[in-house]
C-alpha cells in the first residue's frame, strides 16, 4: 500500500470514520451474496424470477429431487412414487420431517399446497408450473395422490423443480403475502429476515432432514440487492461481498487477470434464436418461403457469435431446445455458416438483391446488432426494433412479428416440452403452424413411455430444423465470481445452491 | 399574502391532475400491463384472465377515474409486482430518498453559495476561475461515472466509506456528494451572476459610503437580493433530486423512491408508477410554493404578483 493511503487511513481511524470491517467471509461464517434484481415476493409461487428460484431451493423442499448433474430423480419429501394410472401419481412421504416453525410435515401439507396453487383463482404467477395438477388427496398421513389434468409425463420434473411444499396451517393463515414476508419451509436454510426486494438473511437449518440436497455447511447467508454490477464488483473488492453472479464477460475477463477471486462459468439453458413467421401470420412476408428461412440459417456465423460475444461456456445450438433437456435429440439437420449459399438460396426464392425487413428484439442489443450485420452480408437488411419484453410478447401473441431475435430459458425445466412444445404446438406463439409437428408434439408431451417420447420429440425437432422454422443460435452462460475462501461448482440450471457451497 | 398562497395552491392542484392524467395515458399506451404481470410463461388465456382480473379490459378513461377516485381517498391500490400496498411500499422507500435529497441540496447550497459570493467579489481572479472550472466539471461529468470514481477511491482504495447500502449515515456520504455536486454548478453560477449585478448597483455604493462593513454589505444588502432566483432554482433542484436520483440510488443500492419509479416503469407496475408520479409532482408543487413564499418574504414587491 502507498504510504499516503496509510496516512489517510490512520487519520480516518483517529476520526473514527473508517468503514466497519465488512462482516463478510469465512471468519464470521456468513456468506454475502448480491442479487441484481429486486425479488418481488419470496413465496415461490408468486414470483417469476431466478432470484426467486434461488430462495426457493434454500427455504423449501420438493417431493422429489433431480440431480443437477445427471438429471436422476431421488426422493426428497417423498421417498417413493408410482403412477397408478395415466393421471394419478401416488407418493409415499418421508416421516419425521419438521418445518422451520416446528410443525410436522404430513400428507395434509402436500394436499393443501397442491390444491391451493393448482386453483387458478389463487393467482399463482407462473401458471404453467402448477396448472398440470388438478388436485391432491390424502390416502393416509404419509401417502398422497396427485391428480393431473390429463397425462403429464414431465410431472416428476416439475415436482423436483418449481413445486415445493408449504406448511398447511401456516399458509392457510398468512397466505402468499405473509409467506413472502415470513417464509416457513422444510429446507436447508430458514429465513431470519425479509426486507422486501432489498435484503434477505438466511440461517442454517440445524434439523435439516436426510435430503439428497445434502447437509448445508455455511452458517449464514446475507443477500443484498445491488442493481449496478460495478457496485457489486466494488463490494467484492472491498470485502463486502463474497459472491456475485451474472457478471458480464468483459468484467470477468479483467477480474480473472487479477487472480484474487475464483471466476466460474457455466452455460445456462437459455437459448438465443431467430424466430421467423413461416405461417405468414403477419401478412405477406419473405419468411413464408423455405429457401429464405434456410438462407437466414446459413447467414448466421454461430461460432463467431459464441467466441466473440457470448464467450464462456456458451454452445452453438441447432435445436429448438437445450441439449441437456430430455428428448432434445441432437441428430437434426444443421446449417453451417455459408454466406454464398445463403445468397444463392435467396436468389432461388426470388430475392436476388435481398430484401428489407423488421427485426424485433427485447434484450442484448449488441447481439442483435451483430446478427443484423451478419444478415446484411447476404443482402437481408433489417430495421432493428428493440421493445420492452411485454410489448414484444403482445405483438407475438397477435402474430404481428415477421422476424425476431428471441431467447427462452425453459424455467430451467430439463425437459424438451418446456421449449419446443411452448412454440410449435399451435398456440398463439406458434409461427410455424405445422400440422405434423403439432401432432408429434401432442404424442411426445402426453406419452408415459420415455422411449416413445424421445422418438416423437426427435421427429418434431427434425421437422422444425428441416423446415428451418427457427434459426437456433447459441446458449447463454453465467459468470460466478467469488472469494477464494469459497468452493462452489455452478450448474447449468443457473440456480445458486447455498447448500452445495463450502468454505475452503 | 393568503390570497397569493391560495391562488398558487389552486394552480398547483391543476398541475398535479394534468401530470397524473398524462402519465396515465402514456403508460396505458406503452404496453399491456397484463402481459408484463403474466410473465414469460403465460399464454393468451392467462393474459386474458389477468386482464379481466385487474380490469384492464375497461376503457382507459374509466380506469383513470377509478384510480383517481381511489387516490383521493389515499387508496393507491396494490403493486402488481410486489403484491404489497403501494402506500406501504412508497412509505418504505421515500425515507431514503428524502434523506438523500435534503443532504444533497444542503451540501450543494453550503458549497455553492459561498463559492458564488467569493467568485463575484473577485471576478476573473484565480478563485473565480477555480469556481468556474468546478462548475463546468460538475455539469460535464456524468453522475454514474463520478460515482464510480468516488467508490473506487474512497471505498475500495481507502476503505473509508461503504460502497452501497443505506443502513448508516456513512452510507449517505458518497451519494450526497455525487448528487449535490450535480446541483451545485447552476446554483453557484446563478449566485455569482446575481451578486455581480447587485454589487454594481447604487444602493450597494450607498451602503459602502455609509461605512457599512464589507461583510454587512455582502450578506445583509447584496446577498438578500441576489439570492432570490437561487431560491427558485434550489426548489426546482430539490424536486429534481427527490424524483430524479435514479442513477445515484441505483449505483449506491439505496433502494429509494427514484429507483422504485424506474423499476416500476420497466415492469409496467401501473399503480406504483402512478402513485410515485403523484408524490413527485406534489414535491415539485410544494417546493415551488415554498420558494414563492420565501421569495415573497425576501422581496415584498413579489407579493403583489
Amino acid at each position: 500500500m502507498q504510504p499516503q493511503a496509510t496516512w489517510v487511513q490512520t487519520c480516518a481511524l483517529i476520526l473514527g470514520c473508517t468503514a466497519t470491517p465488512a462482516l463478510a467471509d469465512k471468519a464470521s461464517d456468513t456468506l454475502n451474496v448480491a442479487f441484481t434484481k429486486e425479488l418481488e415476493n419470496v413465496d415461490s409461487y408468486f414470483n417469476s424470477s431466478r432470484e426467486g428460484v434461488v430462495m426457493q431451493r434454500a427455504i423449501w423442499d420438493g417431493l422429489i429431487w433431480a440431480d443437477p448433474q445427471t438429471g436422476e430423480y431421488k426422493g426428497n419429501l417423498a421417498t417413493e412414487w408410482s403412477w397408478i394410472d395415466d393421471d394419478t401419481l401416488e407418493l409415499k412421504l418421508r416421516e419425521g420431517v419438521k418445518f422451520h416453525d416446528g410443525s410436522d410435515f404430513t400428507a395434509d401439507d402436500v394436499v393443501y399446497t397442491v390444491n391451493f396453487v393448482a386453483d387458478p383463482a389463487n393467482g399463482a404467477v407462473t401458471q404453467r408450473n402448477v396448472n398440470w395438477m388438478k388436485s391432491a388427496e390424502k390416502v393416509d398421513d404419509y401417502t398422497v395422490r396427485i391428480n393431473t389434468n390429463g397425462p403429464f409425463p414431465a410431472a416428476l420434473e416439475f415436482l423436483s423443480g418449481p413445486v415445493s411444499i408449504y406448511p398447511s396451517d401456516y399458509y392457510e393463515k398468512v397466505g402468499p403475502q405473509g409467506m413472502g414476508l415470513n417464509p416457513v419451509g422444510t429446507g436447508p436454510y430458514r429465513v431470519t429476515s425479509v426486507d422486501p426486494g432489498k435484503h434477505f438473511t438466511l440461517e442454517i437449518n440445524p434439523d435439516y432432514h436426510d435430503s439428497p440436497k445434502g447437509k448445508p455447511s455455511i452458517g449464514k447467508v446475507d443477500i443484498r440487492t445491488i442493481p449496478e454490477v460495478n457496485t457489486q464488483i466494488a463490494e467484492l473488492f472491498n470485502g463486502g461481498m463474497d459472491m456475485i453472479w451474472q457478471v458480464p464477460s468483459d468484467q470477468t475477463e479483467r477480474i480473472t487477470k487479477m487472480d484474487r477471486f475464483t471466476v466460474a462459468n457455466e452455460s445456462t439453458m437459455r437459448v438465443g434464436y431467430l424466430a421467423m413467421d413461416a405461417a405468414g401470420r403477419s401478412g405477406d412476408t419473405p419468411f413464408a418461403k423455405l429457401e429464405v428461412r434456410q438462407a437466414v440459417n446459413h447467414a448466421i456465423d454461430r461460432d463467431a457469435l459464441v467466441d466473440n460475444l457470448l464467450k464462456g461456456k456458451s454452445k452453438v445450438i441447432w435445436t429448438a431446445c437445450y441439449p441437456s433437456q430430455f428428448g432434445c435429440d441432437q441428430n437434426v439437420p444443421t446449417y453451417p455458416y455459408d454466406p454464398a449459399k445463403a445468397k444463392e438460396l435467396l436468389a432461388k426464392a426470388g430475392y436476388p438483391d435481398g430484401f428489407t425487413t423488421d427485426l424485433y428484439g427485447y434484450r442484448d442489443q449488441q447481439y442483435a446488432e451483430a446478427i443484423a450485420s451478419q444478415l446484411s452480408q447476404v443482402g437481408i437488411t433489417v430495421n432493428l426494433k428493440m421493445l420492452q419484453y411485454s410489448a414484444l410478447r403482445d405483438l407475438n401473441m397477435k402474430g404481428e412479428v415477421p422476424f425476431a431475435f428471441q431467447t427462452w430459458g425453459s424455467f430451467s425445466v430439463n425437459d424438451a416440452s418446456a421449449m419446443v412444445s411452448q412454440f410449435f404446438k399451435g398456440g398463439e406463439l406458434d409461427d410455424a403452424r405445422d400440422e405434423q409437428v403439432i401432432q408429434d408434439l401432442g404424442v411426445a408431451d402426453t406419452s408415459t413411455d420415455p422411449e416413445k417420447r424421445k422418438e416423437f420429440y426427435a421427429k418434431a425437432l427434425t421437422r422444425v430444423a428441416e423446415e428451418a422454422y427457427w434459426a437456433p443460435m447459441f446458449s447463454y452462460n453465467t459468470n460466478y465470481v467469488f472469494t477464494k475462501d469459497l468452493a462452489y461448482t455452478p450448474t447449468a440450471d443457473e440456480v445458486l445452491r447455498f447448500t452445495s457451497m463450502t468454505w475452503n | 399574502m393568503l390570497g397569493f398562497i391560495l391562488k398558487r395552491l389552486g394552480l398547483a392542484l391543476l398541475v398535479a391532475l394534468t401530470v397524473s392524467f398524462i402519465s396515465f395515458s402514456l403508460l396505458y399506451l406503452s404496453g399491456d400491463p397484463a402481459t408484463a404481470i403474466a410473465g414469460e410463461s403465460a399464454n393468451a388465456q392467462d393474459v386474458q384472465a389477468i386482464r379481466e382480473l385487474y380490469g384492464f379490459d375497461r376503457p382507459m378513461l374509466v380506469q383513470y377515474f377509478d384510480w383517481l377516485w381511489n387516490a383521493l381517498r389515499f387508496d393507491f391500490g396494490q403493486s402488481y409486482y410486489f403484491k404489497l400496498p403501494v402506500a406501504d411500499l412508497i412509505a418504505d422507500r421515500l425515507g431514503v430518498t428524502m434523506r438523500l435529497g435534503l443532504a444533497a441540496i444542503s451540501f450543494a447550497l453550503i458549497v455553492a453559495i459561498p463559492l458564488g459570493v467569493v467568485a463575484a467579489m473577485r471576478p476573473n481572479s484565480l478563485i473565480d476561475k477555480l469556481a468556474l472550472f468546478l462548475s463546468v466539471a460538475g455539469q460535464a461529468m456524468p453522475s454514474f461515472w463520478f460515482a464510480l470514481v468516488l467508490i473506487s477511491v474512497f471505498s475500495i482504495k481507502l476503505g473509508l466509506v461503504p460502497a452501497s447500502g443505506s443502513t448508516s449515515w456513512r452510507h449517505f456520504i458518497l451519494p450526497t456528494v455525487v448528487l449535490g455536486y450535480y446541483a451545485m454548478p447552476a446554483i453557484m453560477r446563478l449566485t455569482r451572476a446575481g451578486m455581480l449585478e447587485v454589487l454594481s448597483s447604487d444602493y450597494i455604493r450607498t451602503a459602502r459610503a455609509k461605512g457599512a462593513s464589507e461583510g454587512r454589505v455582502m450578506f445583509r444588502h447584496a446577498l438578500r437580493n441576489a439570492i432570490i432566483p437561487v431560491v427558485s432554482l434550489a426548489a426546482v433542484q430539490m424536486g429534481f433530486m427527490l424524483g430524479g436520483s435514479i442513477v445515484v440510488e441505483s449505483i449506491f443500492a439505496l433502494h429509494g423512491a427514484g429507483f422504485l419509479a424506474w423499476e416500476s416503469i420497466s415492469r409496467n407496475d401501473l399503480p406504483t408508477v402512478q402513485a410515485l408520479i403523484l408524490v413527485f409532482s406534489m414535491f415539485y408543487i410544494v417546493f415551488t410554493l415554498l420558494a414563492d413564499i420565501v421569495n415573497a418574504w425576501l422581496d415584498p414587491r413579489m407579493r403583489a404578483a
